[in-house]
């Protein structure tokens, strides 16, 4: 148990949570409805309470169900409650973080947690965040965070996102993005342990010679289901896409979707998702879906999904691994996902996520 | 070193190979010569435990051990060795990963980087494996990988093919040291498929064998076969090869 909390820290270790200011530049710590730990470690960034937050800053509501619609379904419904709570992540005018800010958000006892988060990178700066999301073994329940992300002019934000459930938890995570003038939003996304549903199609709005770009490492064991995708709107000219996923199924159902919106002229999308099933229960369904909606414009897509391949085992047995060594080589190969302008530290996190995911497969 | 006994066998229940007999003594280095679909590729494939090709009949037997059930990783520690045709790509492995293992079958760890600069693959360690690799890297990286598997039976499937001049004596330098060509006394065997011969050009063989439909049609000189195969196609060269031997 960390210390002043009931929250094992092995557990938090899992989705990248240190609580260490050595290596983050921010922390915040919910557990269901409460705020247990808000500490910032540097300057040119502001982490708190999105309670705080509207008390601080009389303009934070406006930020509040900006990109996203309250009355989008009805779990935005119930999240646009009274008791809601959640984190407000605001990188100031030009101010570079590279080191994360990292936020948890633990479901314990709560029926449902409702989270609504509101991230700003304010023009010109450089924000980074490692978000993990957990619960307690005896959890039974639902977690709905709704966050909304402003990447202003020039600005660069990463986000990525680590989940480690249990099956007895539906996660319904409700996110959008608005993407400014040649600003970058990178989304990150791994889905490590049993769930019981996780369903989101967050979206990003992307801007003038902006960029965007998803990639999402999912596996699903027996019994959980994970309805995931990415959605890009490319808005105006310049504006760049691109969705990675890599779904393994190994008794769990996924439904892999991704979609990109052209438009306006001059807009470029590739969507890749790529599926791998490793056991004779699970099911992987890829929707890839490209619209156009003008001229000159380029979108693409791939989808793929299969079984390792026989040559793959055998090649790999030539040069001496046995054939769980072959397999097991073949599948992290298949994780391994490029994600390009992420600080060190942060692909180091991911790196021992996939790592640890690799170990129960 | 390799005994292969009436050795049939089948790919997607079609059989290419017909009773095929062969003995390789250590020290000697066999070139296999035959048209497309005469069933060279398959003759390596199945001494390596390919489970895509199905032996229906016979044994294999290699350094006294049967291996003809035994599965590829088996067969390698025991000493084989093949440098692949059309090697697949794999995601996400680099050929440094594979690298490694093959280093460790032979305890050559501390050479990968060595052996990887002298193959100029140096530069492609961290790429995965096969992906954009030239026609001519994909040999030399198959090449690098036997050197440091470092095997006693070596086996080659058309090491030559897509090699441009500047790298063929590289290529064939390396597969001459495998098979310990400039030496006396040697421990190593192997067979190299090669189609247009230009590797025969760098390394020595022992013997040629001219595969035809899938049965051992001939055996002679190497460089002998080579001309006649050159001169008279393998129709003339086999009936010279039976005037020869009768």
């Amino acid at each position: 148990m960390s210390e002043g909390y009931d929250i094992d820290m092995e557990k938090l270790r899992e989705v990248g949570i240190e609580l260490d200011p050595a290596k983050r530049s921010a922390t915040f710590l919910q557990q269901d409805q409460d705020v247990r730990n808000v500490a910032t470690f540097y300057e040119g960034v502001e982490v708190m309470s999105i309670r705080e937050a509207m008390k601080k800053y009389d303009w934070v509501k406006d930020y509040f169900w900006k990109v996203l619609r309250r009355d989008q379904d009805e779990f935005t419904k119930i999240a646009d409650s009274e008791d809601v709570n959640g984190y407000f992540v605001r990188a100031l005018p030009n101010a570079k973080v590279e080191i994360p800010v990292e936020a948890c958000l633990f479901l314990h006892r709560a029926r449902t947690q409702k989270v609504h988060n509101i991230i700003i990178a304010e023009e010109g700066s450089e924000l980074n965040i490692l978000t993990g999301c957990t619960s307690h073994p005896s959890a039974v329940g639902m977690h709905i965070g709704v966050s909304e992300f402003f990447v202003k002019k020039n600005a660069k934000l990463s986000f990525t996102m680590i989940h480690s459930w249990h099956n007895k938890i539906e996660v319904r995570p409700r996110s959008a993005a608005i993407v400014e003038e040649n600003a970058t939003f990178i989304s990150n996304y791994i889905l490590l342990n049993p769930v019981r549903l996780v369903q989101m199609y967050p979206t990003a709005y992307v801007h003038k010679n902006s960029k965007a770009i998803f990639s999402s490492v999912i596996v699903a064991l027996e019994g959980s289901v994970v309805d995931s995708g990415s959605r890009a709107v490319l808005r105006e000219s310049g504006a760049t896409a691109e969705i990675i996923s890599r779904t393994i199924s190994k008794g769990g159902k996924v439904i892999a979707r991704g979609q990109i919106v052209g438009e306006a002229e001059g807009v470029k999308g590739h969507l890749e998702c790529k599926g791998l099933i490793l056991s004779e229960n699970g099911e992987i369904t890829a929707i890839p879906e490209l619209i156009a909606r003008k001229p000159n414009l380029e979108l693409s897509h791939e989808a793929a999904i299969g079984k390792i391949a026989e040559e793959e085992i055998f090649y790999l047995m030539s040069r001496g691994m046995s054939r769980d060594e072959a397999i097991s080589a073949i599948v992290r190969g298949f994780m391994e996902i490029e994600i390009k302008g992420l600080p060190e530290v942060l692909k180091r996190t991911i790196d021992k996520a996939i790592e640890d995911m690799r170990d129960a497969l | 070193m390799l005994r292969v006994v009436n050795l049939s066998v089948e790919v997607n229940g079609k059989r290419i190979l017909k009773n095929v007999n062969l003995y390789i003594k250590k020290g000697e280095t066999f070139a296999l010569f035959g048209p497309n679909g005469s069933g060279k590729s398959t003759l390596l494939n199945a001494i390596i435990g390919n489970p895509a090709y199905k032996i229906v009949g016979g044994r294999i037997i290699f350094k006294k051990v049967d291996v003809t059930n035994l599965p590829t990783n088996e067969r390698v520690k025991l000493g084989m060795g093949m440098a692949f045709q059309s090697p697949p790509k794999i995601n996400g492995v680099k050929l440094i990963d594979i690298l490694r293992y093959c280093a460790k079958l032979s305890g050559n760890q501390e050479k990968i980087e060595e052996l990887a600069k002298k193959m100029r693959m140096n530069e492609h360690l961290e790429r995965a494996v096969n992906f954009g690799f030239s026609g001519g890297e994909v040999k030399r990286s198959e090449i690098l990988q036997l050197m440091l598997m470092n095997p006693d039976f070596v086996m080659l499937d058309e090491p030559d093919s897509g090699v441009d001049l500047e790298n063929i004596s590289l290529v064939g330098k390396a597969i001459g040291e495998l098979l310990e060509r400039d030496k006396e006394e040697r421990e190593k065997a192997g067979i190299i498929i090669t189609h247009q011969g230009h590797i025969l050009d760098y390394v020595s063989a022992d013997y040629g064998v001219i595969l035809y439909n899938g049965k051992i049609a001939c055996v002679g000189d190497p460089k002998d076969i080579l001309n006649q195969i050159r001169k008279n196609g393998y129709e003339g060269c086999l009936a010279k090869c039976l005037k020869d031997m009768t």
